[in-house]
């Protein structure tokens, strides 16, 4: 996994509130084998018309926002089916931070595990980037992870809680498999003792 | 004296291997289902890094999602390229690594969460994980379940752990008991009414109560099945006699002296007296009256004997979300549900594709006509299922009515395979939820039990499933003295 460097760019309002999974990449994208090329099909019905045309009014439509790094959303952001394919769609747009007074559980581990930065803030904070992000190419915000602050186009800046372990491998791009795999000891002597204490497991 | 612990504290210890200082955990999992939608990346990722899955034993495949559900299936032609595609991945996954494997053509497979309970992978006090959110039905057995993305899928292949931090307890006490045409659905849907879509995040839910403990298996399937609707990471329900007498018996389930004990540690699992929850909801069964939902968040329900809402009825960004989902419907608020009809009825999927939904379904359609021109649809959450329709004679009342009697698989619940809703097409269906396209473009779901399905299917529009009864079997008296 890349490392995550500090993030500073246009970000897209999407105040619409329990934005789910199904809406950030549709069921028929899910047919991929592969983790890539999901970007041109996120948000795919809100974003185009039934011919493939695109829906000139949906925001990620508008000039401003098509190189849009970062997201602000509405709260409970990422609800519903568990697919990654919703990060790895929003990864490949180029989406590398999302904005949200909540996020569902699920769509918040998935997206530490692709790089991307799940941010929790207060309404106000919420309501403060959404109004900066409605400025479009006007404004830019800056998330920085190791001061875990996000810094407004006027300045202010907002700080949020982050799980340390898990701003530990966005920081350094770790892979979580091989950090569990050193601990096979610990394993190992759990598997050994259910055998013996609760051999139908 | 030791500290009093919660069901979900008990089983979290119990599978807890190494704890960091900052309380990140890495847990033990005892049993992982897989299918062929979030696994392909997953097994990708193992072989590029020349790992194996370190407990086939343990793991379990079952395509369930792109299935076509028509007879003749068996023939790949039946399938789009991308769907045989992801099938043929599943079928070369399952055999290279090993892992325990139920084709289509098998009468065992089917949905992956009927699947488990069925096979007798799913026991008490184990630690489930499923790269699909509706893993949370397996908590019905006082088992810790829960969805996981593609990434962990692969963690848990490679290792058989996974990373987590521990969640917070939730109790949702549901006190008395559910009059007469109430269902475990309703139930679920009611407490989603009260907490919301939100309200069980970062939180494991306890379901107790006695309207809880009178449920059979297949309702509090169903119920913890829709704990992700709820937010929570996960719905438990403490284990007793009726789980062990459902778990009995089951291909993989302990035998002999192995049950004994296992039965032995089961009735260890209930929450300690006096032990501490972070939220409590307590909701009277008595209040809980058959429900359906009239927008696109699972929280959009109502009694069905309400009026459509209006946007000025909430606050803040759910008004807004509220006039969307009106619109997306194509509802008018102050419209009576009842007046709501419907072009199609779904019943099936893992929320109300058991045996006992579909005996509940059969009861109301048994010697009725469904309404002319309405499309009506029942899969079967298993061949297994299936099968045991067909003998009790279930599957001919739903023939005879004018349902399709249709072959395993997740179907129309989401239609990544070819059983879909048309633009604008309105459908009843049993399934767990009704965002917009979910079963189809432009589609409209209103989410409701097997029984008030079969009566919508009957009547061609959102029936009160009581009222049903009253008018058709003229019950009137006796339905009157308990309402
Ligand atoms: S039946 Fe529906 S909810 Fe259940 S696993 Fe299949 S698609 Fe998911």
């Amino acid at each position: 996994m890349d490392k995550f460097e500090t993030v500073s760019g246009v970000a897209v309002p999407m105040p619409l509130i329990n934005i789910d999974t199904d809406m950030i990449i549709p069921k028929q994208f899910l047919k991929t084998i592969k983790r890539s090329g999901l970007g041109v099909n996120l948000f795919d019905e809100l974003r185009y018309n039934r011919d493939g045309s695109e829906i000139e009014d949906f925001v990620l439509n508008r000039p401003a926002y098509r190189q849009a790094e970062i997201l602000v959303a509405g709260g409970n952001f990422g609800c519903g089916s568990s697919r990654e394919h919703a990060p790895w769609a929003l990864k490949d747009f180029g989406i590398k931070v999302v904005i949200s007074t909540s996020f569902a559980d699920i769509f918040l581990n998935n997206c530490f595990k692709n790089g991307i930065l799940p941010v929790v803030l207060p309404q106000d904070a919420v309501n403060a980037l959404m109004e900066d992000a409605e400025r479009g190419a006007n404004a830019r915000i800056t998330v920085n992870l190791e001061c875990q602050a996000v810094s407004a186009s006027d300045g202010t800046e907002f700080f949020f809680e982050v799980d340390e372990f898990k701003k530990h491998c966005l920081l350094n791009g770790l892979d979580d498999i091989g950090l569990s795999m050193q601990k096979s000891d610990a394993l190992e002597r759990h598997e050994e003792k259910i055998a013996q204490s609760m051999p139908w497991v | 004296m030791s500290v009093p612990k919660t069901l979900y504290d008990k089983i979290w210890d119990a599978h807890v291997i190494h704890e960091s200082r900052d309380g990140t955990c890495l847990v033990y999992i005892d049993r992982h289902l897989v299918h062929e939608v979030t696994s392909p990346q997953a097994f990708e990722g193992l072989r590029m890094a020349g790992r194996k899955v370190r407990a086939p034993d343990k793991t379990i495949a079952v395509p369930d999602h792109n299935v076509p559900t028509t007879i003749d299936r068996g023939d790949p032609a039946t399938m789009p390229e991308d769907s045989r595609i992801q099938m043929a991945a599943l079928d070369k996954n399952a055999r290279d690594f090993g892992i325990h494997y139920y084709p289509v053509t098998d009468i065992r497979q089917g949905i992956v969460h009927i699947v488990g309970p069925e096979q007798g992978w799913t026991l008490p006090g184990f630690t489930v994980v499923c790269g699909d959110s509706h893993t949370a039905t397996h908590g019905a057995f006082g088992a810790l379940a829960h969805g996981i993305g593609t990434s962990e899928v692969e963690h848990v292949l490679a290792t058989q752990t996974l990373i987590q931090k521990k969640s917070k307890n939730m109790k949702v006490e549901i006190t008395g008991s559910l009059r007469p045409g109430v269902t475990a659905k309703d139930l679920a849907m009611a407490i989603i009414g009260r907490t919301g879509t939100a309200g069980g995040t970062g939180h494991v839910i306890e379901y107790c109560g006695q309207a809880i403990r009178a449920l059979s298996m297949e309702g509090r399937m169903t119920v913890c099945n829709m704990a992700i609707e709820g937010g929570a990471r996960a719905g438990l329900i403490a284990p007793d006699e009726t789980t062990f007498a459902y778990c009995k018996g089951r291909p993989h389930a302990p035998k002999g002296g192995k049950w004994e004990m296992a039965v032995a540690y089961w009735k260890t699992l209930y929450t300690d007296a006096g032990a501490r929850f972070d939220k409590v909801v307590t909701l009277r069964g008595e209040d809980i009256a058959p429900s359906v939902t009239w927008g696109t968040s699972p929280e959009d329900v109502l009694p069905i004997d309400s009026v459509v809402p209006s946007p000025g009825d909430f606050e803040g960004g759910k008004a807004e979300a509220v006039r969307r989902a009106l619109d997306y419907m194509g509802l008018k608020s102050g419209m009576p549900l009842t007046d709501i009809e419907v072009d199609a009825v779904f019943i099936g999927s893992c929320t109300n594709g058991r045996i006992e939904d579909l005996r509940s379904a059969a009861k109301i359609l048994q010697g009725k006509k469904i309404k002319d021109g309405l499309r009506a649809m029942v899969v079967p959450g298993s061949g297994l299922v299936r099968a045991q329709a067909e003998e009790e004679g279930i599957a001919d009342i739903f023939r005879d009515s004018g349902f399709e009697w249709r072959m395993a698989g997740c179907s129309m619940c989401l239609g990544m395979n070819p059983d879909q809703l048309g633009e604008y097409e309105r459908c009843a269906s049993t399934s767990n939820r009704n965002f917009e396209g979910r079963q189809g473009y432009k589609g409209r779901t209103h989410l409701l039990s097997p029984a008030m399905a079969a009566a919508a299917a009957v009547t061609g529009r959102l029936t009160d499933v009581r009222q049903l009864n009253r008018n058709q079997q003229g019950c009137a008296a006796r339905y009157s003295k308990i309402s």
